[in-house]
């Protein structure tokens, strides 16, 4: 049996949506317990969301000033410190703030990670994907060590809510370095759902042709209540920001139906959908890779077809 | 004068489709067209660039691996970088063995920013600039998609899931770059020809004398599960009656 840590992510208001889900992949290690570290400043109302989740046996607080904006060189050594205390687990989301930080705690451990985790095969056998998801590799962490992972969170059905773990402030004795200051975030304000946790997406590619060609897909997105994203090109051409980019190198998402509106289906657009439940595309070429993989394929032009899409939606 | 080190992996071309073979015991690379890790040629033109501007004076490319990486060290050289280092290692280095050797390299070299890539398109792990900066026992800048110099201190805008991150580092730092950092130079014939008399200096791994490091044991590799062809629809009313059938739209 295993204790794991769990280190939750937050933007300083409330938890994000992946930490239920990489609870469920400590669940499935088989855990004698499972804690979650949340780390920020005065993070009491983040700390009750996260013992909220079914199957957290206590949620340890790092409360103090450095940790009111996330930086890994700051974060990692109090978690390295806090893994130390007994833990046989200690995973993080794949997430930019997961991938920035858990190499860091890692190499201060003198540990491998493992990346990526889609299944657990054993407390120390996972199965990772590689090459742009073009295959699977099923890797064993090394025995007396901890094992540092992160969980791709496609994989990982979120933990129910529901139950109240006990919350302790803890301090850790970690040195901090100051050799690094958080200085902005830009997000892109939007009232539309999260990428990563909606149920619903539309997607558009470098077909949409300009920032302004995406309002269709905005207004068909908030007819489904949907959220929106990109293909890598769309965003290098900057008709949409870069946190909208989906696949290998942008975000990695399951939701239950997939827009692709005038984009091609790279193999690393691809392995940021495979998890989705239904794929519709919408293509003019009907050689598009895209279809290979589309469970619901419309050939033809996406500046006929998606305002048709929209007045048939609203006719209901 | 400010001194740059970037890392280049040789990796399958990113346009190669790559199998598993059929034992499952790795990948079928053999004969496949081979070339520098993306994000590490957006790294060596991040450092090309700052040189350009007169921001750097010398970039030196490393590679860990066989022989074979001189090509993608001689590609770095071509691109324009000063000098290259080989670190010759048969077997697989995984990230944080990768680390330790590219530590001893900085050592030696004492860049003031260390550049690479943010993953190997390979592997995908996106852990050895990070495992590098903590063994180094300095900042990281990772995900970049700007990097602006200032005296000793880099101003850095990441490319994080909420939007964009602007952290500022001391410098000795290590960076990673992110897709939108930069679109890398082409090459030109005479650049090739230039770069072969560059300076391309080996040494094996064993003569750094470093402690094995824990590793993670690959026990198989299988294709991932296919995603079978769905259905073709003729028009919008058939699309919209297919998701109202599935329940996926009112
Ligand atoms: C290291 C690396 C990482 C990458 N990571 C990512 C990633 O994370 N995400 C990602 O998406 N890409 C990524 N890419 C890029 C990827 O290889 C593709 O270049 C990209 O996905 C293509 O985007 P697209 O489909 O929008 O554009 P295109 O490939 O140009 O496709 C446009 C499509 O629109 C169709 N079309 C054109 N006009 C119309 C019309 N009027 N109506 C209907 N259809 C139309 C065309 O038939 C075509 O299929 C990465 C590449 C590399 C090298």
């Amino acid at each position: 049996m295993s204790r794991i840590l769990v280190v939750a992510e937050h933007d300083g208001v409330s938890l994000h949506s992946g930490a239920a889900r990489v609870v469920s992949c400590g669940l499935a290690i088989g855990a004698e317990s499972l804690d979650v570290a949340v780390m920020g400043q005065d993070c009491n109302a983040i700390a009750r969301q996260a013992g909220s989740i079914a199957g957290v046996s206590r949620v340890l607080c790092l409360d103090r000033e450095e940790n009111a904006r996330p930086l890994a060189a700051v974060q990692a050594p109090q978690l390295a410190a806090l893994a130390q205390q007994g833990y046989s687990h200690l995973l993080g989301p794949s997430t930019t703030f997961g991938k920035d930080l858990m190499p860091r705690v890692a190499a201060l451990l003198g540990v491998p990670q493992v990346s990526d985790i889609m299944s657990v095969e054993s407390g120390r056998r996972f199965k990772r994907p590689i090459y742009a998801g073009n295959a699977v590799l099923t890797v064993e962490a090394p025995a007396d060590h901890i094992v540092v992972a992160t969980a791709r969170l496609a994989s990982w059905p979120a933990a129910s809510e529901g139950s109240e773990a006990a919350i302790e402030a803890i301090a850790v004795d970690a040195e901090l370095p100051a050799h690094s200051r958080w200085l902005e975030l830009k997000t892109a304000e939007t009232e539309r759902p999260d990428l990563q946790s909606a149920g619903v997406v539309v997607s558009g590619g470098r077909a949409l042709g300009s920032a302004d060609n995406f309002s269709m897909l905005y207004s068909l997105a908030d007819r489904m209540g949907a959220a929106v994203g990109a293909s890598r090109a769309a965003v290098d051409a900057g008709y949409v920001s870069n946190d909208m980019q989906v696949g290998q190198t942008g975000k990695i998402i399951a939701p239950e139906l997939y827009f692709a509106i005038g984009i091609s289906g790279a193999i690393q657009h691809l392995t940021g959908i495979k998890d989705a439940g239904v794929i519709v595309a919408i293509n003019k070429d009907p050689e598009a890779p895209i279809f290979e993989v589309a469970d619901i394929s419309l050939v033809g032009d996406l500046f006929s077809i998606v305002p048709e899409l929209q007045a048939a939606l609203e006719d209901s | 004068m400010r001194k740059i080190m970037v890392t280049l992996k040789r990796v399958v071309d990113y346009n190669v489709r790559v199998r598993v073979k059929p034992d499952g015991s790795g990948m079928a690379t053999e004969g496949l067209k081979m070339s520098v890790n993306p994000f590490d040629e957006i790294a060596l033109e991040e450092a090309l660039r700052l040189r350009e501007r007169g921001e750097a004076s010398e970039i030196v490319a490393v590679a860990i691996g066989g022989d074979e990486c001189q090509q993608q060290l001689r590609t770095g050289l071509a691109m324009g970088a000063d000098r290259a280092v080989l670190v010759k290692a048969d077997s697989e280095v995984q990230p944080l063995a990768a680390a330790g050797i590219l530590l001893e390299i900085a050592k030696k070299e004492k860049p003031d920013i260390v550049i690479m890539g943010k993953q190997a398109i390979d592997d995908d792990c996106n852990q050895t600039g990070q495992m590098l900066a903590t063994l180094w026992d300095r900042p990281q800048a990772t995900f970049a998609s700007e990097v602006r110099l200032d005296g000793g201190t880099a101003r850095v805008t990441r490319e994080v899931d909420a939007g964009l991150e602007t952290i500022e580092v001391e410098l000795p730092a290590v960076i990673t770059t992110d897709l939108r950092l930069n679109e890398p130079r082409y090459i030109k014939l005479p650049d090739i020809m230039k770069a072969r008399s560059k300076p391309l200096e080996t040494l094996a791994v064993g003569e750094l004398g470093l402690p094995a490091v824990p590793s993670l044991k690959s026990v198989g590799y299988e294709p991932p599960a296919q995603r079978e062809k769905g259905e073709l629809v003729e028009n919008v009313a058939a699309l919209v009656g297919k998701l109202r059938e599935r329940g996926l739209v009112t």
